[in-house]
C-alpha cells in the first residue's frame, strides 16, 4: 500500500483533484466557486495525462516510443500527452473566460452570485 | 480525386476562417455577417453533397492532415455513416439561416458563433481521432453557449451558465475516458485503437468506457443528467434553437454511437460484463422520462425539448440493442432516427419560432385557433408532429421501425415495450398541440392577447424585438420564413419514403461493422 503511494501519489492525487472540483461544482452556492470547481477539475486531468507521460506503469505502452533513427536500442518519450495538455489548457481558458462572461452579465441584472440567493429573485419575477 | 481528397478538412476550415469575417467586416459595414454565412453554408452544402457523393458512389475520403501517418497524425474520414451527418448539419444550417434574414437574431457577432458552432459539429462528424473529437465537442460546445446567451432577458445568461458547467464537466469525463484508453493503447486513432483495445488492460478500457458514457449521457441530455438541456432549448433565440435542437446533441449521440461501433467495436462492448443492460437501461428510462415530463409541460419549446429527451432515449436504446443484440437493423435505425429527429425538431423549433414572432404565443394553450391565422404553418407542424409520433410515411416511423424491429429480432422485449409505449405517450403530447391547433377556437385567445398591430401594448412574453418590429412592418413574418417551415415537413415526408435508401447507404458501412 505504502509503495503503490509512493509510485503512483500522482494518481492519487489527480482523482483527489477530481473529486475536489466535482465537489465544488455541486456544493458551493457561488457561481465563480463553482467555475473554480470546473478548472480544478479540468487541471486534475491535466496532471494525469502528464503523469502518464512520466510515470512507467507496470508495462503501460503509452508514452515511451522507439526512436525513429535506432528503433531497439533508444527508447523515447512520446510528446503526445503533453501536446494534449497544452490543446486542453487553451480549450478550458476559452470555457472559463465565456463562464466569467456569463457570470458577469448575470450579477448585473440580478445583483448576487449566490445561487439560493439567485433562486429566490427568480422565483420572485 | 485529389480535389476531392481536400473537401474534409476545407468543410471544417473554411467555417472557421469565415467565422473572423462578420466580425472583421463589422468594422466597416454594419450587415455583412448573413451574406458571409449565407455564402459559407451554401458552399458547405454544395461541398458535402459532392463529397457524399464521391463516398456513396465511390470509396471511403480519407484526408491525413499534415501528411503524417495514421500512428501520430491526425486523419478525418469520410465514411456512409459521417456523411449522413454532415450532410444533415450543412443542410439544416443553410435551412435555419435562411429562417434568420427575417425571423433574426441578428448582428455580425451572432453569425460568428453561428459559424464557429457549424465548423465545430463538421469537425465532430468528420474526425478519425479521439483527442481531435474532444476539441470539437468543445468548440461546437462553447459556440453554443454563447449562442444560448445571446436570448433576451438574464435567464438565457442563466440557463447558459448552466449548461456550460454541465456541458464541460461532461466533456471532462469524456477526456478522462480518453486518457485511460490511451494509457492502454498508446494511441488516439479510432483505427489504431480498434485493432489494439482486444489485447489492451481490460481494466483500463473498461474505466475508460465508463467516464466515456457518463460524458456522451450528459451530452446527449439523457435523464436524469438532461436538466441543461430543456432551460437551454427555451431560453435560447427563437432563431437559434431549431439549430441547437437539432444538431449539437445529434452530433454527440453521432460520436457516442461512432465510439461504439468504430472505436471499441460490438464484440468487445458485447463481452464487457453489464454495458448493454446499463446502455439499454439509460435509454429506456429516458425514453420514459422524457416523454411523460413532456406531456405535462405548458410551454412549446419546453415541451419540444423534453421530447428530444426522450427521442435521443431512444437513439441510445437502439445503441444498446446493437451491443446486447449485435443488432445490424438496430444500428441502421439509430441512425436513420438521428437524421430524422434532426430534421423534425428542426422544422417544429422553426414553426414554434414563426408562431412566437407573429403572435407572441408561446404556451399550447396560445395556440389555439392557429390553423385558421397561419394554415400553412399549422399544417407543416402537424405534419412534423405526426412524423415524430411515428406515423407512417413519416422519417420517425421508418426510424422507429428498425428499431423496435431490432429489439424485437434480438429478443428484448422490454425494449420493443418501451419503444411501443413512448409512441402512444408521444401522440398525448403532440395530440394536445394539434387539438388546440385545429379544434379549439381562437376567440378567446384573441381577446386577451392582442395582435401583431397592437403589440406596443404587448404582455411579458411578447419579446421586444418583435413588439419593434410588429410597429415598424405590417407582417414580421416573410413568406421565406413560412416556406423553410413547409420545406422541412416535406423534407420529412421525403425521407421517410427514403428510408430504404438510407438503409442501402449504409450498407457497406454496417457489414464493416459486423463483418
Amino acid at each position: 500500500m505504502i509503495e503503490l503511494l509512493t509510485s503512483h501519489y500522482l494518481y492519487v492525487l489527480m482523482f483527489a483533484l477530481l473529486g475536489l472540483g466535482i465537489y465544488m461544482v455541486i456544493a458551493s452556492e457561488n457561481l465563480v466557486k463553482k467555475l473554480i470547481g470546473v478548472n480544478l477539475f479540468q487541471t486534475a486531468i491535466f496532471l494525469f495525462f502528464v503523469a502518464m507521460a512520466y510515470i512507467d506503469v507496470d508495462g503501460a505502452s503509452a508514452p515511451i516510443v522507439p526512436h525513429e533513427g535506432t528503433p531497439g536500442e533508444v527508447m523515447v518519450a512520446s510528446p503526445l500527452p503533453q501536446v494534449i495538455v497544452l490543446t486542453a489548457i487553451v480549450v478550458g481558458i476559452a470555457l472559463t473566460a465565456v463562464g466569467l462572461a456569463l457570470i458577469i452579465r448575470i450579477y448585473s441584472e440580478y445583483g448576487t452570485l449566490r445561487e439560493d440567493t439567485l433562486r429566490e429573485v427568480r422565483a420572485d419575477e | 480525386m485529389s480535389s476531392i481528397d481536400l473537401l474534409p478538412p476545407l468543410l471544417i476550415a473554411a467555417p472557421i476562417l469565415a467565422a473572423t469575417l462578420p466580425i472583421a467586416l463589422g468594422l466597416w459595414f454594419d450587415r455583412t455577417g448573413w451574406s458571409v454565412a449565407a455564402a459559407t453554408t451554401s458552399g458547405l452544402f454544395v461541398g458535402a453533397v459532392a463529397l457524399a457523393n464521391e463516398v456513396y458512389t465511390g470509396e471511403n475520403v480519407i484526408h491525413r492532415l499534415g501528411g503524417y501517418p495514421r500512428e501520430y497524425g491526425i486523419e478525418l474520414v469520410a465514411d456512409e455513416f459521417s456523411m449522413l451527418i454532415v450532410l444533415l448539419v450543412t443542410a439544416v444550417a443553410t435551412g435555419v439561416l435562411a429562417y434568420t434574414r427575417r425571423g433574426g437574431p441578428r448582428g455580425n457577432t451572432f453569425y460568428t458563433a453561428y459559424l464557429l458552432l457549424v465548423a465545430g459539429l463538421l469537425g465532430i462528424s468528420l474526425t478519425g481521432d479521439v483527442f481531435n473529437l474532444f476539441v470539437f465537442l468543445e468548440i461546437s460546445s462553447i459556440a453554443t453557449y454563447a449562442l444560448v446567451a445571446s436570448g433576451d432577458g438574464p435567464e438565457a445568461a442563466v440557463a447558459a451558465l448552466k449548461y456550460l458547467i454541465l456541458g464541460t464537466v461532461a466533456a471532462s469525463m469524456y477526456l478522462i475516458g480518453v486518457a485511460f484508453v490511451f494509457m492502454a493503447t498508446g494511441t488516439l486513432n479510432m483505427v489504431e485503437l480498434a485493432a489494439a483495445i482486444p489485447e489492451a488492460n481490460a481494466t483500463l478500457i473498461r474505466a475508460g468506457i465508463g467516464f466515456m458514457i457518463v460524458g456522451f449521457a450528459v451530452k446527449v441530455a439523457q435523464w436524469p443528467l438532461h436538466t441543461w438541456q430543456p432551460s437551454a432549448y427555451h431560453r435560447a433565440p427563437d432563431g437559434v434553437t431549431p439549430l441547437i435542437a437539432a444538431l449539437v446533441s445529434t452530433a454527440s449521440a453521432y460520436a457516442f454511437g461512432r465510439i461504439i461501433v468504430t472505436v471499441f467495436g460490438v464484440d468487445y462492448l458485447a463481452a464487457v460484463p453489464n454495458l448493454a443492460p446499463i446502455v439499454l437501461t439509460i435509454g429506456c428510462v429516458s425514453v420514459l422520462a422524457g416523454t411523460v415530463l413532456a406531456v405535462i409541460q405548458t410551454d412549446v419549446k419546453r415541451m419540444l425539448a423534453y421530447s428530444s429527451v426522450s427521442q435521443f432515449g431512444l437513439v441510445i436504446a437502439a445503441y444498446g440493442v446493437v451491443v446486447a443484440g449485435e443488432s445490424e437493423t438496430a444500428l441502421v435505425g439509430a441512425v436513420v432516427h438521428l437524421v430524422g429527429h434532426g430534421l423534425l425538431k428542426a422544422g417544429l423549433f422553426l414553426g414554434a419560432a414563426l408562431v412566437a414572432t407573429s403572435y407572441g404565443a408561446r404556451t399550447v394553450d396560445e395556440y389555439a385557433g392557429l390553423a385558421k391565422r397561419r394554415p400553412f404553418v399549422a399544417g407543416s407542424m402537424a405534419v412534423l408532429l405526426f412524423a415524430l409520433v411515428g406515423v407512417p410515411p413519416g422519417v420517425g416511423f421508418v426510424g422507429k421501425w428498425y428499431i423496435a424491429l431490432g429489439a424485437v429480432e434480438s429478443q428484448l422485449w422490454p425494449v420493443a415495450a418501451v419503444i411501443f409505449l413512448s409512441t402512444m405517450l408521444t401522440l398525448a403530447y403532440a395530440a394536445r398541440l394539434l387539438e388546440k391547433m385545429y379544434f379549439t377556437p381562437s376567440a378567446p385567445a384573441d381577446a386577451s392577447r392582442p395582435g401583431p398591430a397592437a403589440t406596443d401594448g404587448g404582455t411579458a412574453d411578447t419579446d421586444a424585438a418583435a413588439a419593434i418590429r410588429g410597429a415598424g412592418a405590417a407582417d414580421p413574418v416573410s413568406i421565406g420564413m413560412i416556406a423553410v417551415v413547409v420545406v422541412a415537413a416535406v423534407a420529412a415526408v421525403a425521407l421517410g419514403f427514403a428510408g430504404g435508401t438510407i438503409a442501402d447507404l449504409l450498407e457497406p458501412f454496417v457489414t464493416e461493422v459486423f463483418n
